[in-house]
């Protein structure tokens, strides 16, 4: 915690993430209009002090729409990243314990998974399946997953040659005991930066899909559809273009800025180096 | 009477020179060690790096098997002491889980599991608060006392203790060491003692096998073999111990 008051921009980047969290949590009290009400006497007005962003061609508020907006995006990020990190887990440690021809098979799937383009992958898939949102979220996990894997895989791949995996051995331990009890919770460091970095990602697909029309449903607002309503009317109206992808583009860096703040904490020199100062 | 017991134990390592040449040549880590080790005493280990102690004791511990050869073990309780305090104490876990792990994994033991804890914490003689916190909140004499208690609580039989001190400053070694044959007489544990430095193993060891290329060379009682070592090998590894005076 010391770390971010230290770390200008991963604190930047920490306000901001809470304060999209709050947007999210709060939202039926922070927008300031239904975010679905069509007020035909306001189409495509400036901002304003009624509406402190505009309104789209349908005279929404798009200040109340990004508020919700901001649950479909965060929700996206922390769901399809939790299940890309589950998956990748699942793999990565059997594989890297277990070894020989499992870590081989496993491995040579995830070079086939890691041949398709992914964003592509996503297009031909969501083609065949309904996009809701949850599917949305499923189909992003489940296509982002072979990082983490390989990254747990390596972790584990040099702890389970140190000696307190021998002493969990000898002592009568399974494979999955010492998976879950030990390599996991000394692997996870890498993983948490991968995962913070991967929910930025997540967001910015989901908003590419729901550009393209095949993500997020209207009238369900998210950042990537409201970006798309406003793409007709570019030349008339900036506001309806430029608010949600500013929104998009700061979400995405502070998670960057978090994942990197993260990296520096989790780097064993520099843990070491905060760890004699603190003492 | 042997506890431990184990014949024509043969180990190869194959050494891979990258990707395309497959089996460049083996390392003969064990070939065809056999010894016997006595209820109640204390064995030990003798040899250079790379001899192939530390190989033959996890091959007695069931870690590896070998590929040929038998292994007897008269008992189920057994237990490790390593040489890195570092490595063997598992850095995201309390000494109070670390502790507990070999309780919690022997089946029928989890009964009165803090008041087990806190004897052996008695015995290894560290403070009771030690149970909350981390293996980096200690220093290395202490964390190798958190492995030593951790490999005690389970009330094993037989430790394979390998190279317990070397990583320890030498005030602490001893400590180590008089702590670890304090335990031997309480708990009634045989060693195998594992080590390189022959001082070492003069305080510990009732007998001593030594080891060269896989293979040993000479096994007998300790005094006979400080005394009047026979196989050339022997005699070069005790002309070797320096002299500070």
């Amino acid at each position: 915690m010391k770390y971010f008051f230290k770390n200008r921009l991963a604190l930047i980047g920490f306000i901001f993430i809470t304060i999209i969290l709050a947007f999210a949590l709060f939202a039926p009290k922070i927008a300031t209009h239904n975010p679905a009400a069509i007020d035909t006497k306001s189409i495509l007005s400036g901002p304003s002090n009624s509406h402190i962003l505009g309104t789209d061609t349908l005279g929404r508020d798009i200040f109340s729409r990004i508020v919700y907006g901001s649950r479909i995006s965060l929700s996206i990020g922390f769901i399809a990243v939790g299940i890309s990190v589950g998956i990748g887990i699942f793999f990565g440690s059997i594989a890297g314990y277990y070894g020989g021809k499992i870590d081989s098979i496993i491995m040579r799937f995830i070079d086939i998974c890691l041949c398709f383009p992914t964003f592509f992958l996503i297009l031909a898939v969501i083609a065949l399946v309904e996009p809701s949102i949850f599917n949305i979220m499923a189909i992003i996990g489940l296509t982002s997953w072979m990082g983490i894997a390989r990254l747990i895989r390596a972790e584990i791949l040099t702890l389970k040659e140190r000696d307190f995996i021998s002493a969990s051995r000898i002592m009568g331990a399974r494979g999955s005991w010492i998976i879950l009890r030990h390599l996991i919770p000394n692997a996870i460091g890498p993983v948490l930066v991968s995962a913070t970095l991967g929910m930025g990602g997540a967001i910015l697909i989901e908003s590419s899909l729901s550009f393209l029309g095949i993500g997020v449903q209207p009238p369900t607002p998210s950042w990537g559809n409201i970006l798309m309503d406003g793409k007709s009317t570019l030349g008339v109206a900036w506001w309806l273009t430029v608010f949600p992808g500013i929104f998009i583009l700061l979400t995405v860096l502070a998670y960057n800025l978090l994942g990197e703040a993260l990296r520096d904490l989790l780097e064993p020199r520099i843990v070491a180096n905060e760890r004699i100062e603190s003492k | 009477m042997a506890i431990v017991e184990c014949r024509d134990i043969i180990k190869y390592f194959s050494v891979q020179r990258g990707y395309l040449k497959k089996g460049a040549g083996v390392v003969k880590a064990l070939d065809g060690v056999s010894l016997e080790i006595e209820e109640g005493e204390t064995f030990g280990l003798v040899g250079e790096s790379g001899c192939g102690k530390t190989t033959l004791g996890k091959i007695l511990l069931g870690i590896i098997s070998p590929d040929s050869g038998e292994v007897l073990l008269k008992t189920k309780e057994k237990q490790a002491i390593f040489q890195d305090p570092y490595s063997s104490l598992d850095p995201k876990m309390k000494v109070r889980d670390i502790i507990s792990e070999g309780l919690i994994l022997k089946k029928g033991s989890k009964t009165r599991l803090l008041e087990r804890i806190e004897k052996v914490l008695d015995v290894v003689r560290l403070p009771k608060g030690s149970l909350n916190k981390y293996p980096h909140q200690f220093s290395g004499g202490e964390r190798q006392r958190i492995a030593i208690a951790r490999a005690v609580v389970t009330e094993p039989e037989f430790i394979v203790c390998d190279e317990p001190v070397s990583n320890l400053d030498v005030t602490i070694q001893l400590q180590i060491l008089k702590l670890l044959k304090e335990i031997q007489e309480k708990f009634r544990i045989t060693y195998l003692f594992i080590s390189h430095d022959l001082r070492v193993i003069k305080f510990m060891c009732d007998r001593v096998a030594v080891m060269k290329d896989g293979k040993i060379v000479e096994n007998r009682g300790s005094k006979e073999i400080f005394t009047g070592p026979v196989h050339p090998y022997t005699k070069l590894l005790l002309s070797s111990i320096p002299r500070i005076f």
